[in-house]
């Protein structure tokens, strides 16, 4: 975002990167110990804890300091 | 799937975080510090810290542009919005917003860039003088604190009544952290907090929107739920249409807020849209510190693009909350507003319907991204506020009045110090609410009322070179008082006003319910106290029942006819049982037998803050039938109608100014500054033709 330092697109692939790795992580528990929500056998965790290890990935790859 | 949802029926805490979403919670605490850190190497000037360099690219300012106005309230709000109102609620997404973010995009942002203003009281200290300017900074700062103190307090309201955080806890652990992050980067930090909300926002709350319509069983099937639900749950606008933008808009009885499309189109989409979006100062900044005119000016053509996206995860779960959320017996779940006397004793409220359909579907991990969202929300709204405020502060309340001549680095030492003390007077209005708690309620009201006179002085500034100084203060000022007026005027009640008739039984009472199917059809209180508000016809004090048992009725006659009596038990003891429950209902009589100790109550008041006069509101908003909302976006035209009209007026009567001083500042004095040529793709005036056009097809689509 600035014209210097790190950009604010890696913090946020950072914070997805992470969010993302305990929500799966929470979601392959649900596959064993199912959670008390409507929906439950759809197992929303796995996938969209998926998709933040997708998106914060490729933030991080696209924007880590080096480059 | 239904779920127990009565408040009697389950313990008040309606979300309960496990230790991962604890863990998400505090990373997020975590990592914002942490920015504002790594920030403060980055604010070392005025410049830097008051307009975060004027560095950013376009993306930044836009989706910054569009997080400072996606706040927890606005999510939750506006999905209580949509509950409320139906379809209508996306408006302030669509007409609401998007032709203003438009206008102040093509036509208004050169104005702010070119004259490089670093508020918008500056540019009205160019265009008018000081008196304009210091009218507009010095209300400006004290509403400003006043909204980031009740965006804190709400904050903690709602945390503390969904997990049972405590308030005072809530309120200095997010007051720290915003203090440290704002106070060490300044807008940088606050603009880089906004983006990560704006993710934070969409990931934590796009799957309720996703999974209420797997459940629902579609687009269609919820919207046939919703025509199903609504009447049960919105029995005061029994024929009203919750499904349509425009074809309920013919009159004032067939849409649920009580307002027709002359209300939409001029109330909110010219004067409130056009004030919040072109002349909010918090909103304006996020885009006047691109690094240049065409980045600022795609930044704000982004901010549209995604505003009209938000509808998806506001708007849409205030519709599902009529089609998904059930009652443990299989009826729609009915919630209230905050000023029913049920809230929070025996129905949710409509505030609720967001965290209530998070809690119906996301599992652990998911609960803590939503409620982490919402705490980011609330955080970047305060740091939002703070940011301005210390801006607005130093340029154009200190400088201009106190110290003038002062070198940079005691505006940035003003700038950090006036974060702190924004923080701070943040916390005194928060604890404030705490005592004054119906405040909260009219604040955003009275905001609302000082923006759109501030548009009309400004537009006619831009466009009209005879606009005059004199003209501008006053159409400005004489606005303002007639916002207040039609306010006061909406809530007074010249023959008094009677709150609805209601009978609370106390913690000691012992009761007996009988009911048929399920429903309850009488109550008897064998022991204990009740509490009455304008159900005695005979008048007020205390009396213990003898002899006979008393019948209190289940109505009482009121100005449009009988009124019901609610009847509400906290906390009381069932007879057969000795369990304790509680219930609220009304229309059925409450039977008092001897021994029981009856308190009455006579209210009635001139002025009602909470209430609505019908007969003055028919004035403003041209119908007995106008909701709130309504009320405020007439309110609003007519105090744009003021401002142009008394601006105008004074200004043929008084000297204007040359126009050597009006050169960067009005419509045809204003050269426009040639910034090279670009690829099609880069054009402001290709993306806001598209902007439009979407606009025109989603209208049309769900019209």
């Amino acid at each position: 975002m600035t014209e210097h330092g790190i950009p604010i697109w890696f913090f946020i692939g950072a914070l997805l990167l992470v969010y993302g790795v305990l929500i799966f992580g929470a979601g392959l528990y649900g596959l064993f110990h199912p959670p008390q929500v409507a929906l439950a056998n759809l197992h929303v965790g796995i996938w969209w804890g998926a998709l933040l290890v997708v998106i914060g990935l490729g933030y991080v790859r696209a924007f880590r300091p080096r480059r | 799937m239904t779920i127990g949802l009565l408040l009697g029926d389950t313990a008040t805490r309606l979300l309960a975080l496990g230790p991962l979403d604890l863990v998400i919670v505090v990373l997020y605490f975590a990592t914002v510090i942490g920015i504002g850190v790594y920030l403060k190497r980055y604010a070392r000037t005025g410049e830097d810290f008051f307009m975060a360099g004027r560095q950013m690219t376009a993306w930044v300012a836009g989706l910054s542009f569009i997080s400072a106005n996606l706040s927890s309230l606005e999510t939750m709000g506006w999905s209580a919005m949509a509950y409320q109102y139906g379809m209508l609620g996306a408006h302030a997404y669509l007409i609401g917003a998007i032709p203003a973010i438009l206008f102040l995009a093509v036509v208004m942002m050169p104005f702010y860039y070119i004259s490089r203003t670093h508020s918008v009281p500056g540019y009205l200290q160019l265009r008018y003088g000081e008196g304009a300017r210091s009218v507009a900074g010095i209300s400006f700062t004290f509403l400003t604190v006043m909204v980031s103190g009740a965006s804190m307090f709400a904050m903690a309201k709602i945390l503390n009544l969904l997990l049972g955080w405590d308030i005072h806890l809530s309120i200095w652990v997010s007051s720290v952290t915003v203090a440290v992050y704002v106070t060490l980067g300044g807008l940088l930090s606050a603009v880089f907090n906004e983006v990560l909300q704006f993710f934070l926002i969409w990931l934590g709350t796009l799957l309720v929107p996703i999974l209420g319509l797997i459940h629902a069983g579609g687009w269609d099937a919820m919207m046939k739920a919703v025509k199903r639900n609504a009447p049960i749950v919105h029995p005061t606008v029994q024929n009203a249409d919750f499904t349509s933008l425009w074809r309920n808009l013919g009159s004032f009885d067939t849409n649920p807020m009580g307002i027709d499309w002359f209300g939409m189109v001029f109330g909110l989409g010219l004067a409130v849209s056009f004030g919040y979006w072109c002349t909010d100062f918090l909103q304006v900044q996020r885009v006047i510190v691109a690094k240049d005119l065409r980045s600022a000016q795609n930044g704000t053509l982004i901010g549209a693009a995604l505003k009209m996206c938000v509808p998806i995860i506001v708007t849409l779960p205030g519709l599902l909350g009529l089609a998904v959320l059930y009652a443990a017996d299989g009826s729609p779940l009915v919630l209230v507003p905050e000023s029913d006397p049920r809230a929070r004793i025996t129905h949710y409220t409509f505030n609720d319907v967001l965290p209530l359909l998070m809690g119906q579907y996301l599992g652990p991990g998911l609960l803590g991204l939503g409620v982490t969202a919402m705490i980011a929300g609330f955080m970047s709204g305060m740091a939002g506020n703070v940011t301005a405020f210390a801006t607005v502060w130093t340029y154009d309340v200190y400088k201009p009045l106190f110290r003038g001549n002062a070198d940079d680095r005691h505006y940035l030492a003003m700038g950090r110090w006036c974060s702190v003390v924004g923080v701070l007077v943040s916390i005194a209005a928060a604890y404030s609410l705490l005592w004054f708690s119906n405040i909260l309620d009219f604040l955003q009201v009275l905001v609302f009322f000082f923006i759109v006179p501030l548009f009309g002085t400004v537009i006619l500034g831009m466009l009209w070179k005879r606009a005059t100084p004199a003209g501008g203060f006053w159409g400005f000022v004489t606005a303002i008082l007639v916002s207040i007026g039609m306010w006061a005027y909406v809530h007074t009640f010249p023959e008094g006003y009677r709150p609805p008739p209601k009978a609370t039984l106390g913690a000691d009472a012992v009761v007996r319910v009988e009911r048929e199917a399920g429903r309850i059809r009488a109550v008897t209180v064998e022991k204990g106290t009740v509490e009455t508000v304008n159900v005695a016809a005979d008048g007020a004090g205390e009396t213990t029942v003898s002899g006979r048992p008393l019948v209190l009725p289940a109505s009482v006659p009121g100005k449009d006819g009988d009124l019901p009596v609610q009847v509400l038990a906290p906390a009381v003891a069932l007879a057969e049982t000795g369990a304790v429950s509680k219930f609220g209902v009304e229309g059925v009589p409450l039977v008092l037998e001897p021994g029981v100790t009856l308190r009455s109550a006579v209210v009635s008041a001139r002025f009602a803050p909470a209430a609505f006069n019908p007969d003055h509101t028919e004035t403003i908003a041209r119908s007995r039938k106008a909701k709130p909302m309504a009320v405020n976006m007439y309110s609003g035209w007519w105090s744009l109608v003021v401002c142009v009209l008394v601006t105008v007026g004074v200004s043929l009567f008084t000297k204007p100014k040359p126009d050597a001083e009006l050169r960067n500042l009005v419509y045809g004095l204003t050269p426009r500054p040639d910034e090279g040529p670009c690829p099609w793709y880069e054009k402001p005036a290709f993306w806001a033709t598209v902007v439009a056009v979407v606009l025109v097809a989603v209208n049309v689509v769900f019209w």
